[in-house]
């Protein structure tokens, strides 16, 4: 478990985003996506303007560009269904290099790709910047339910303990010279997905009763508890504050 | 299938955010009852389990793999209360980490893959399950009938919320197609893989899976030499012409649904537009990868595979699944009647 503390999107860091309680990110984060959705597709300068806004972000977090647009390669999936909404849309239609598009599935491409590369690209620079309990702690200082927090933390926390069974037991198979090829074999990966599952609930029994023979009654004790001044959240709050503008200059033109 | 930012409009997110939270909220009070105060490790450790197996590729041929949802099978391993929460907390944890799915597109997400997915597939299994004898076959039977219906059931719930809120006018009709007849395929590997792994469990750890609570033998005790809390009598499954009844339903049911989903499928083979479009413009060709490919978001890329011979086996599964849900709730309503004098039958929630 040595290295599952800080989780794979996490960057290590001193910048002034990095300092920041990790609540007023989350509502800054959630609020700019907010925004960015609202804004009318065809101010397409706004976008823009909102991609050099979480840019300033990056630079004030000083996460390199390379590592952010590497990480908004998750969308890729996404920008091929996106591609295809030009053809299959309705309305008028607009010939582009021979290709008869529709001008209104066009902007609709647009409008998910802008908005959703925005989104994912918020996304990212807060997991970025925010340690995984930070996260946690955040999601809680916002009255997200205590249950759902604790289930939340131990899903991140045994998440690669998990994964490291299922690994090992890959390796086991395969050492035994099975490999899967196709349909025939599910019946054996499903057996391992069985015992996974068992582990994983006897796991849960087993740090139950730790937690028990600890004290545990049903909440968890908050030691570190995130406390965030004025300036803190006005400083965080500046990014949605700005796209807010942004977003009503969009409107109003 | 996650859904990102911008794909449906504010206000439908808000409302599909409501809903989402409403359902939470039900949840873990639900949860209380199966997990009570061991709900906090148990739930986190199934959501890690969901997440690792989400991970784990299933061959289908030519190195095209899937992967499990996970939804069906969280509800009849762990009930269906827990199986929502583990399932909305995967949702969300990739929301915020991954930034896999949009976070004003959570609600969605949640409605879509963690409440609809869940409920269906707990209501088809359990009514199964009451129907059918009971035994470990019944169960791992009802498990595929549940998880073959929680995908495409997703894929309308989807659609649904498409028509509302979408915010690119492809016609619904196109979105539909796409979607469900994409998902009625997943959802057979969704159903197999989930069938086979219930299954497992069962053959192991029966007390561990919520949905065969009513399969478990009450345990003997020899104290002083006298059994202690003798099990209850199991009822002796009808022989004869009552199972030859289930076994002829069965089989019935199981013709039909092929008959729906699979002869249909190649009976109507008129292309509509979509397919058409799809077909001139060869994309058709690049983007059946896609539907298969083993990433998390690889729903979406189905939309645009042409599939005007799928809705056709659809609507046929479609219209199997619910002459079959309102023929069980008949024969269940009258069978319990029948069976109440008889003997009480203990089948513990």
């Amino acid at each position: 478990m040595g290295a599952g503390h800080a989780h794979r999107l996490y960057r290590h860091g001193h910048s002034p985003v990095h300092a920041l309680p990790p609540h007023t990110k989350l509502a800054a984060v959630f609020a700019f996506v907010v925004v960015v959705v609202l804004t009318p597709r065809e101010a397409v300068w706004a976008f823009g303007l909102y991609a050099v806004l979480l840019a300033y972000v990056a630079y004030l977090a000083r996460v390199p560009a390379g590592f952010l647009l590497k990480r908004l390669l998750i969308e890729v999936p996404f920008v091929a269904f996106a591609v295809l909404m030009p053809f299959v849309a309705e309305g008028e239609r607009v010939d582009v290099l021979g290709l008869s598009l529709s001008v209104n599935g066009l902007w609709g491409a647009w409008n998910v790709l802008a908005k959703g590369t925005l989104g994912v690209a918020a996304s990212v620079l807060l997991a970025a910047t925010t340690e995984l309990r930070e996260l946690l702690l955040g999601l809680q200082r916002l009255k997200l339910p205590p249950l759902l927090v604790q289930i939340a933390s131990f899903m991140i926390r045994y998440g690669d303990v998990i994964t490291d069974e299922m690994r090992r037991m890959r390796i086991a198979r395969e050492s035994r010279g099975f490999e899967a090829r196709g349909v025939r074999h599910w019946g054996v990966l499903a057996k391992s997905a069985g015992a996974l599952f068992i582990r994983s609930y006897e796991r849960g029994e087993r740090v139950h009763l730790a937690m028990v023979s600890r004290g545990y009654a049903g909440s968890m004790p908050v030691i570190d508890e995130v406390t965030a001044s004025r300036a803190q959240w006005s400083y965080a709050l500046a990014l949605p504050f700005a796209a807010l503008v942004v977003c009503l200059l969009g409107w109003a033109l | 299938m996650h859904v990102p930012d911008g794909f449906i409009d504010a206000p439908t997110s808000a409302v599909t955010g409501a809903v989402a939270a409403g359902a939470l909220a039900v949840s873990l009070r639900g949860a209380r009852r199966e997990l009570d105060e061991r709900t906090a490790p148990l739930a986190g450790l199934v959501a890690a389990f969901i997440f690792a197996v989400q991970m784990l590729n299933f061959p289908v041929a030519a190195g095209t793999s899937g992967h499990l949802l996970g939804g069906a099978l969280a509800a009849i391993l762990v009930g269906p209360y827990t199986g929502v929460l583990c399932v909305s907390v995967v949702l969300l944890m990739q929301g915020i980490l991954f930034a896999d799915g949009g976070l004003t597109a959570l609600g969605v997400n949640i409605t879509d893959m963690a409440i609809v997915t869940t409920v269906v597939s707990y209501a088809v299994f359990r009514l199964l399950v009451k129907v059918l004898p009971r035994g470990r076959r019944t169960v791992t039977a009802a498990s595929f009938a549940a998880a073959l219906l929680s995908v495409p059931a997703a894929a309308v719930a989807f659609t649904l919320i498409y028509a509302v809120g979408g915010t690119t006018d492809v016609s619904i009709g196109k979105v539909a197609t796409a979607m469900i007849g994409v998902h009625v395929l997943i959802g057979l590997g969704e159903a197999a893989i989930t069938a086979l792994t219930v299954g497992a469990v069962i053959a192991v750890r029966p007390d561990l899976v919520h949905g065969a609570r009513g399969l478990q033998q009450r345990l003997k005790l020899r104290v002083n030499g006298e059994l202690v809390d003798a099990p209850t009598a199991r009822p002796v499954p009808a022989a004869g012409a009552a199972g030859s009844h289930r076994k002829l339903w069965i089989t019935g049911l199981v013709a039909s649904l092929v008959l729906a989903g699979f002869v249909s499928f190649y009976a109507s083979a008129n292309p509509d537009g979509l397919e058409k479009v799809a077909h001139d413009k060869g994309i058709d060709r690049k983007v059946e990868k896609h539907a298969s490919s083993d990433s998390p978001l690889a729903g979406y890329g189905v939309k645009d595979v042409s599939d005007a011979r799928l809705s056709g086996g659809l609507a046929g599964v479609v219209g199997v699944g619910v002459t079959v849900v309102a023929g069980s709730a008949v024969f269940w309503a009258v069978r319990r009647r029948r069976t109440q004098d008889v003997s009480p039958v203990s089948t513990g929630v």
